[in-house]
């Protein structure tokens, strides 16, 4: 290492101040970030919610703080270090610096290891995940034999190309998804497909559901509301459509909504992707290759697909 | 500082158009010269840049809407399957080996590539598959439309039943791109262990050159599982079999293994030629030495083997056990730190540098910054809790776009504009270039900022129609991709106006130290024929007092003389 110039004490000390007085402000708007993210997400309805919504604000600060430390220099050398015209000397002639690079080695595997080791404990914490069990087509599906902790279910979903059909234990078919507030529910994941994921974006929860298998999961809503449940594995020409709704109820009400639905005669529930593909039919069959969509399933509960959501 | 005029020779030489034994007919020849072959892959790809790109603004003109109403969904789904396929495997690659070949040979001193036939074999195989992909458009059903996943059961539902279907051209199409790409591979990794200058060790060589080297490893290890994986799928999807197929034992979601044990390389296969070129060009604008040259040529082989086994990160949501989700975190995780090694060095270079903002430098400057942004939405990306809210959304579409198009196809530029007065002989429209960036930057920002909000709230990727609350950032981002169409036009005049009538070009314009700099622009057929320099240092010695080869005073004066 050669030093080509020789700084004075005072002009160290101005170097230093500056360098902290930009970190302390980089510091203050990444935390600023940081509560500002919380704003970026969906509605917070379900327990994992509020671990998912933390580590994200968490990564957000930590992640402004070195985009800004890194482009703030960049914008810092832009400013002080460009060359004047016809300008082609060279600059400071700075092979490395050893300690720094360590440093910057050791610094980030530090900080990488620590968000590991926190996204971990929120692993932990949430356990959605149950078992995963497969069978063969025409066997009857089985029941996890792990003895998994929830409070309700567990309610079958059914994936379809392209619809959603929800089986209650006391054998309500329904084509929405209700839910009590409150209680860990339980649920037997399968396709009859290809593969579909289970995904609720206020929940913060995703599954994907897959062909062959049925997958337990189980989750904690915590927050009165109609929510969006959205296939988020591509299925195919009216994957977009393959969406319906979450209805969280008080137990009271979700009670109420059993006892009721339960009489009900079965009918026709939600069935986007009909439609649409009639309606294609009609117009001459026009478009690329398709399968031909899922009749719709017989349901005591129709639901809605217009209801205000996520709101 | 110190005022330097230019040179007096630079102004005398003359440098004749790019010639050859039959002059522009060997581009369309089955040429060995690894010079043609590397502009013959780059034309080919940026040819397709402008297919795939066309293909990115008809699915962006679908999403400016929620509702589906541009096409008909089944349609929309092969053109963002096809925009995908092609930005990466006729686009990406070929470019990037197209810029491999161009400058590993005069880099390392070497005359050719160790294989020039089997170099023009795989390069004469893009074509053949870029026109079997094409013609996936018009066969009955359509192109494939699973994504360039391709995952299954869905790419093998084939609907109408026939033996020739979009799906089956696609998969062929991307079984010949691999055969095409490994045979490159070990052309490269050959070219680079045996045919190096002597003097030149491995700690001498150019950082690029350490970048191919580990991106190369990579295809030869990871390619073998995806043509592999390809090749299952294909029988399942024409002869029946059930690799991958339920109804006969099969797994789906083995394919996912097959496919993201190579594909996820793929991307670090990309970014790594791009990291080398960052490597080499901001030295030669900051006119400084790169910051740690052996840290950051060791990190390059840090993200190699790191990153062969991160690959079940594409898959925390498909029932994968606890334990393993973690532990591909941490993996993932520790990916961050060679990565962040180089970041730190290339802003290292730059301190204190004398900087000037040309269109090369503004391209890896703009890449840069993308890229430090891209890394840390990657970061987050392989947090498992946010990653299960996250993952398969817009979140992940605007990640993959920053990397891939926001730095690597920036660095891509910035090379493109580097190495042209070399390899052409003309100098570029530096206005034009300036214009091109702009254009790029802000049309990309545009384009991909606003999705990380859609995909926040929970708007999955790849749909046709979406809910109305998604609809703002859509129309930004739909806004940013007709600018980045537009951009394509101040490039391809530049490029076609500089080569056909643009000013000669010295053999060393930027003052640049390497050995491709001290050949004539364009270089002769083989590059320094019998008088190979013996390399003393690596070339990022500025304003050291460190040779960078045995009298290169001779080499100087050699590459302004006339043939």
């Amino acid at each position: 290492m050669k030093s080509t110039s020789i700084k004075s004490n005072n002009k160290r000390l101005f170097t230093i101040l500056i360098i902290l007085g930009f970190a302390i402000i980089n510091l203050l708007i990444s935390l600023l970030m940081g509560l500002w993210s919380y704003s970026w997400l969906p509605i917070q309805a379900s327990k994992a919610a509020y671990y998912v919504d933390n580590l994200f604000a968490f990564e957000t600060t930590v992640g402004t703080f070195i985009f800004l430390g890194c482009t703030g220099t960049m914008a810092w050398i832009l400013i002080f270090n460009r060359a004047p015209k016809y300008d082609e000397s060279n600059g400071q002639p700075l092979e490395g610096n050893v300690k720094l690079e360590i440093l910057w080695t050791v610094i980030p595997l530090i900080l990488v290891l620590a968000i590991s080791t926190y996204s971990t404990k929120v692993n932990y914490k949430l356990k959605n995940l149950g078992s995963k069990i497969k069978y063969d087509i025409g066997q009857e599906i089985p029941i996890s034999h792990n003895k998994e902790i929830f409070d309700y279910g567990p309610i079958d979903v059914i994936s379809r190309q392209w619809n959603w059909e929800f089986i209650y234990q006391n054998g309500i078919h329904s084509s929405e998804l209700h839910l009590p507030l409150n209680k860990r529910v339980n649920f037997r994941l399968i396709t009859e497909d290809v593969i579909h994921s289970f995904y609720v974006p206020a929940f913060r929860l995703k599954q994907d559901i897959i062909p062959g298998s049925v997958i337990t999961y189980s989750l904690t809503p915590t927050k009165i509301g109609v929510y969006r449940l959205r296939d988020a594995m591509f299925s195919g020409a009216y994957f977009s459509q393959n969406q319906t709704n979450v209805i969280v109820e008080s137990e009271e009400n979700f009670n109420k909504w059993i006892n009721d639905t339960v009489k009900k005669e079965l009918q026709n529930g939600l069935n986007p992707a009909g439609r649409l593909y009639d309606k294609r039919l009609k117009n001459g069959n026009r478009g690329w290759a398709t399968v031909k969509p899922a009749p719709a399933p017989k349901v005591q509960e129709i639901g809605s697909e217009e209801k205000p959501h996520d709101g | 500082m110190t005022i330097v005029n230019y040179d007096q020779r630079l102004v005398k030489t003359k440098n004749p158009y790019p010639k050859g034994p039959n002059e522009w007919k060997r581009f369309f020849s089955f040429n060995t010269d690894a010079k043609v072959i590397g502009i013959q892959y780059i034309v080919t790809a940026l040819f397709f840049l402008l297919i795939g790109g066309l293909l990115g603004m008809l699915v962006r003109g679908e999403l400016i809407t929620p509702p589906s109403d541009l096409f008909d969904p089944t349609v929309y789904n092969g053109l963002y399957t096809m925009h995908g396929t092609i930005m990466l495997f006729l686009f990406l690659f070929p470019i990037l080996s197209g810029l491999t070949n161009l400058l590993v040979p005069p880099m390392i001193g070497a005359p050719d590539m160790a294989f020039p036939k089997l170099n023009a074999l795989a390069f004469w195989l893009v074509p053949i598959f870029s026109i079997i992909l094409l013609l996936s458009f018009f066969v009955p059903g359509g192109p494939a439309s699973s994504g360039w996943w391709s995952y299954p059961p869905i790419s093998i539902q084939n609907p109408l039943g026939k033996v020739i279907n979009g799906e089956m051209l696609w998969i062929t199409a991307i079984s010949l791109s691999g055969v095409s790409s490994i045979m490159g591979a070990v052309n490269f990794v050959t070219t680079i262990i045996r045919m190096r200058a002597p003097g030149m060790g491995f700690f001498k060589m150019p950082i690029f050159i350490w970048t191919v080297l580990a991106a190369q490893m990579l295809q030869l290890l990871g390619l073998p599982a995806l043509t592999g994986g390809a090749i299952m799928l294909f029988f399942d999807l024409t002869f029946g079999t059930s690799f991958f197929r339920i109804e006969g034992g099969g797994d789906p979601v083995l394919f996912q293994h097959f496919f993201w044990f190579y594909s996820h390389p793929a991307v670090y296969v990309m970014v790594l030629p791009v990291f080398g070129i960052f490597s080499e060009l901001f030295p030669v604008y900051a006119r400084k030495p790169l910051f740690g040259y052996k840290f950051v040529a060791i990190a390059s082989f840090g993200i190699t083997i790191l990153s062969l086994i991160v690959w079940v990160h594409h898959m925390f949501y498909t029932g994968t056990p606890l334990w393993m989700r973690n532990l591909f975190m941490f993996t993932t995780m520790l990916i961050a730190v060679p990565t962040g090694v180089k970041v730190f060095a290339w802003i290292a270079t730059l301190w204190g540098g004398n900087i000037r903002l040309s269109t090369p430098m503004l391209f890896c400057l703009g890449g840069l910054f993308n890229f430090i942004f891209g890394g840390i939405t990657g970061v987050m990306l392989a947090t498992v809790p946010v990653d299960i809210h996250v993952g398969n959304t817009y979140f992940v579409v605007a990640h993959f776009h920053y990397i891939i198009f926001n730095t690597i196809a920036f660095g891509i530029f910035a090379g493109i504009y580097h190495w042209f007065p070399k390899f052409t002989g003309k100098m570029f429209y530096e206005g034009l270039g300036k214009v091109h960036f702009a254009l790029t930057f802000v049309g990309a920002t545009l384009n991909w900022l606003p999705l990380h909000w859609a995909g926040l709230l929970g708007m999955p990727r790849r749909v046709a129609s979406y809910d109305p609350e998604f609809a703002i950032w859509n129309v930004i981002a739909s806004i940013g991709a007709f600018i980045l169409g537009v951009a394509s036009i101040p490039f391809i005049l530049n490029m076609v106006s500089s080569w056909v009538r643009g000013k000669s070009a010295p053999p060393n314009p930027w003052k640049a130290i390497g050995l491709e700099w001290l050949l004539p622009s364009p270089p002769p057929h083989e590059n320094f024929e019998d008088d190979i320099p013996t390399v003393l240092n690596e070339p990022y010695c500025y304003g050291l007092d460190k040779p960078f080869i045995e009298d290169e005073e001779f080499y100087i004066n050699k590459s302004f003389r006339k043939d």
